[in-house]
């Protein structure tokens, strides 16, 4: 072979069209890149910036460097004798999303493994319609499904009033604006999220493996943890993912559901730039909500390789 | 035959990918194909064939050398600059359009009158015999009539050169007989140049004026489809098409300056082929329908002990050992009771056809 | 007497009774809010009859039409933007061979879906409050760029899988039909991929017409879109009309996705 020789000599001809090619791809993806540039990117890069900028009175920012911002994401100065004490409020709030967060996936992954199984073994020609189902309410608007949650279960909501009604309870049980109806509400509108990939999964179950599993005198429990769990784990492993980032972030669902006072991290980052003024630390806050997200996100990809890994 | 070139390929090279996934398609190339021949690049899959055919089109871009179409250079053409069509071996039909649409599609590219795009379009629905479903869609036809509207909308244009990737590949075999046919007398009518690619070696020794045999980026031989099959000039070539039996001989030249080959056992035949790869060791090919077999070794060219005799229809394939541990293949045609005559463990002589000892180059 | 029920491979007991639980779960909250934007009363566990009333208060808010028609400004603008820029990004990065560059193009696409909407919200909030000072301009324009950009990787997605389900030879029998890189994309590609494209841009609308946080965050006073109205009135003492709007805003989500999904059907 005449050209074994490493970095080959491309002719002209070749050349030309290599760079032909290369520049139609450049400027088409160009324009994008441009308003993705200006208005997802950039901004982001700008409230690093911003991370390290002394908190203007009313808001805003004075261009002045300071380590304020981050200082006071961990730890809290009393205003009146200076004293520093770990900021114990910030960090409950960090506890809190986290704990909601993983408690959400759990509920999730409870209520999805059975739907996403049920899902894939209909058959073949009803499975769309199934999956139809489970993408509709995705597809629907955040706030309004969060808003259904919360009708059903205020205080005089149907949920407590056919409860009164039936003789369980006599008062009403506060449910709104609780831990509790945070994450029922976040496990409504993220299961989706988890029924998709498991499903993705379970869909290319091979069942003559199942029926090897009953053959082998493995009962159904035995069979579900000793076969199906381990052959659909990459599911289970895209699906808490997808639905653990989400909650972490979420703003919308803790807002409406939680109240003033059950706040999330969103809702902390917010007051940072409402009432609290203080929008170095908001800035401070998001870029740490950013990089919880990116590992989880992170465990996410080398999820998929692994399993790109395993199947080739 | 008129002996014009139609299109020279000189010293093509293609590489693809870079550096340690380098993938040589085609190492220096040179062919000429001449006009109005029916021309066939023959061989195994991922011999470059196919490749050279899109470098022709112009789909791909030389990484060495030129390709010449009526003497004109036209590697730095794009695709739609030179006066070549394609038929695809998926066809590549547009499934938006209807069958005449596809048809027109070329001439109305090429910005042509209305009225003769209509008139072609019609011309070449009765070429192909698809004038009942010129405004179907091209996903409601059989893969048969796909195949027919994709020659009639490469052929439309009225190509210098018609370039075929497997065409028939994807048909059935009573179908791909019928077209085989078909594409052999539409060639003749229409006088146009064409380069069938093709891996199925009957399929190119029926249809081709010319072959030439590829294998791993390079052509071995260019010739007649009898040139081929009887004088193989590389053992990958008479192995490819047809069965063969390959031998290890000498060649040596006689006092009288005629070429003389000793077979395994002793005998010499002499043989008329004029290229030789030298006088010395050689190897040897010798197709099985050229030989026959006799009872006891007087009259014999090679001799030997079957060991298995295996019936196939119209003829039955003898093995046999010879005696140099060398397996041979006879084949005997299973007309009356010629063939019952021979079993297992029988000692056999073969007596060889003249002219049917061929000697390879390598 | 019948048999038990005959063993099946595939049954998993108590499975089914769980999915059922959960597609109920997922559809009755909604279907109550649904049923109760016809309740004649005004109570919101109580059925006090059939009435259109809570439509005909919200058709007659004021504060609800100047935020349906933000919305729907808004979300056209965005949309039609996104799928262009989608469309064009997509045939740049599909179909060729990979590219310097290329993974950064990707990133820099799904980086709406990748980074929470509260980051992004704020992290707007502070560009635009610069540029707001800098240049004095107030408009919608600020929200029709925040919704572009996180529509794109919307609209991309479909357009792409579109296009690698395309054959490639399509083109390539264009070109060697001798249609021009610019003809062959106008008459074959164009057509091609339109389902796609459609498919892309009413994701795009639906996304754009959905969002809360983003908008919450980058809007100035008085340019409330429908989703950021209903936010601001959740604080409140909330009426019915709450519900009725919800549900028109459910009816749009649902027919606009089921298009998506006829459209996609159709492909296969």
């Amino acid at each position: 072979m005449n050209s074994s020789a490493p970095g080959r000599q491309l002719s002209s001809v070749e050349r030309v069209a290599l760079k032909r090619e290369s520049r139609r791809n450049i400027l088409l993806c160009t324009p994008a890149m441009i308003v993705l540039f200006f208005a997802a990117s950039g901004p982001l890069l700008v409230m690093l910036v911003y991370s390290f900028l002394t908190p203007g009175d009313y808001g805003g920012v004075v261009y002045k460097l300071s380590s304020d911002g981050w200082f006071r994401v961990f730890f809290h100065q009393d205003i009146f004798d200076e004293t520093v004490s770990v900021a114990s409020a910030h960090l409950s709030i960090f506890w809190r999303s986290i704990k909601l967060s993983l408690l959400t996936t759990i509920a999730a992954l409870i209520l999805g493994f059975p739907t996403a199984y049920f899902i894939a073994t209909r058959p073949v020609k009803s499975r769309n319609f199934w999956l139809f189902l489970v993408t509709i309410p995705f597809w629907t608007n955040l706030l309004i499904r969060t808003f259904a949650i919360m009708e059903l279960i205020r205080n005089r909501g149907l949920v407590n009033n056919v409860l009164m009604k039936f003789g369980v309870i006599e008062q009403p049980i506060q449910m709104l604006y609780t831990d509790f109806a945070i994450m029922l509400g976040m496990t409504y509108v993220y299961l989706p999220l988890m029924i998709l990939p498991l499903y993705a999964s379970m869909e290319k179950l091979d069942f003559r493996l199942i029926e090897a599993g009953y053959d082998l005198y493995a009962n159904r429990f035995r069979v579900l943890r000793k076969v199906i769990i381990p052959l659909v784990k990459p599911g289970i492993v895209a699906g808490s993912i997808l639905v653990f980032i989400p909650s972490l972030g979420a703003f919308v669902t803790p807002r409406v559901l939680g109240g003033g006072k059950n706040m999330m991290l969103g809702n902390l980052i917010e007051l940072q730039f409402g009432q609290g003024r203080n929008w170095p630390l908001g800035a401070a806050l998001s870029i740490s909500l950013l990089l919880i997200v990116m590992v989880a996100m992170l465990l996410y990809v080398k999820n998929m390789q692994k399993n790109k890994g395993e199947q080739n | 035959m008129g002996s014009t070139v139609a299109t020279s390929v000189i010293d093509v090279s293609k590489t693809f990918g870079q550096d340690k996934d380098q993938v040589t398609a085609l190492d220096r190339v040179s062919v000429d194909i001449r006009e109005n021949e029916f021309f066939t690049l023959l061989g195994p899959s991922g011999c470059g064939k196919t490749t050279l055919l899109r470098l022709i089109a112009g789909f791909e871009h030389p990484s060495g050398g030129k390709i010449l179409l009526h003497g004109e250079e036209i590697s730095h053409l794009p695709p739609f600059k030179r006066p070549v069509n394609t038929v695809f071996q998926s066809y590549a039909l547009f499934p938006h359009i209807t069958v005449s649409e596809n048809i027109g599609f070329g001439l109305s590219m090429q910005d042509k009158p209305a009225n003769e795009i209509k008139e072609t379009v019609a011309a070449m629905l009765k070429l192909v015999q698809m004038e009942s479903l010129a405004d179907r869609r091209t996903d409601q036809i059989s893969g048969g009539q796909q195949q027919r509207v994709a020659l009639a909308r490469a052929l439309a244009p009225h190509p210098k050169v018609l370039l075929l990737d497997e065409p028939l590949s994807a048909l059935d075999y009573k179908l791909r007989k019928e077209m085989q046919i078909e594409l052999k007398t539409l060639q003749h009518e229409t006088g146009i140049t064409f380069i069938f690619v093709t891996h199925d070696q009957e399929e190119a020794l029926t249809m081709s004026d010319r072959v030439a045999v590829m294998n791993q980026g390079r052509i071995l031989q260019v010739g007649t489809p009898k040139e081929i099959y009887d004088h193989p000039a590389e053992r990958f070539v008479a192995d490819f098409i047809g069965d063969t039996n390959f031998l290890a001989a000498d060649l040596n030249q006689s006092d009288n300056g005629r070429m003389m080959v000793t077979l395994p056992g002793g005998r010499t035949v002499e043989t008329t082929q004029s290229d030789f790869p030298g006088a010395g060791k050689v190897n040897i090919t010798i197709r099985p329908e050229q030989a026959s077999l006799i009872n006891g070794p007087s009259a014999a060219d090679l001799s030997g002990t079957i060991n298995n005799v295996v019936y196939s229809g119209n003829d039955t394939h003898v093995h046999v050992m010879l005696e140099s541990d060398e397996p041979f293949v006879v084949r005997v045609q299973n007309r009356g009771a010629q063939s019952a005559q021979w079993e297992s463990g029988q000692a056999v002589g073969i007596k060889l056809e003249p002219g049917s000892v061929q000697v390879l180059q390598d | 007497m019948l048999p038990k029920k005959r063993f099946s491979v595939r049954r998993l007991p108590g499975f089914a009774v769980i999915a059922i639980a959960c597609f109920t779960l997922l559809y009755a909250p909604i279907m109550i809010l649904v049923v109760y934007s016809f309740n004649a009363g005004s109570s919101i566990a109580v059925w006090e009859g059939f009435s259109w009333q809570w439509y005909s208060a919200a058709w007659d808010n004021e504060m609800v039409q100047s935020a349906t028609f933000n919305s729907l400004v808004i979300a056209i603008q965005a949309s039609l933007y996104a799928t262009v820029l989608a469309t064009m990004a997509a045939l740049g990065t599909t179909r060729t061979k990979p590219y310097r560059g290329q993974t950064a193009i990707y990133t820099m696409i799904n980086q709406p879906l990748m980074v929470p909407e509260i980051v992004t919200a704020v992290a707007l909030l502070i560009c635009f409050a610069v540029i707001k000072q800098l240049t004095d301009y107030q408009g919608l324009m600020y929200l029709v760029i925040a919704h572009t950009a996180f529509c794109i990787p919307f609209a991309y997605l479909p357009i792409r899988a579109r296009l690698e389900g395309m054959d490639r030879a399509l083109e390539t029998a264009a070109a060697d039909l001798y249609a021009t890189p610019w003809r062959s994309f106008r008459q074959v590609t164009l057509p091609l991929m339109w389902p796609g494209i459609l498919a892309g841009s009413m994701l795009a609308f639906v996304i754009s017409l959905d969002d809360v946080v983003i908008t919450e965050f980058v809007k100035s006073a008085g340019q409330d879109t429908l989703p950021t109205y209903m936010l601001g009135q959740l604080r409140r003492v909330i009426t019915p009309e709450m519900h009725a709007i919800s549900t028109v805003l459910l009816v749009v989500s649902v027919v606009i996705v089921s298009v998506i999904f006829i459209l996609n059907r159709s492909k296969n």
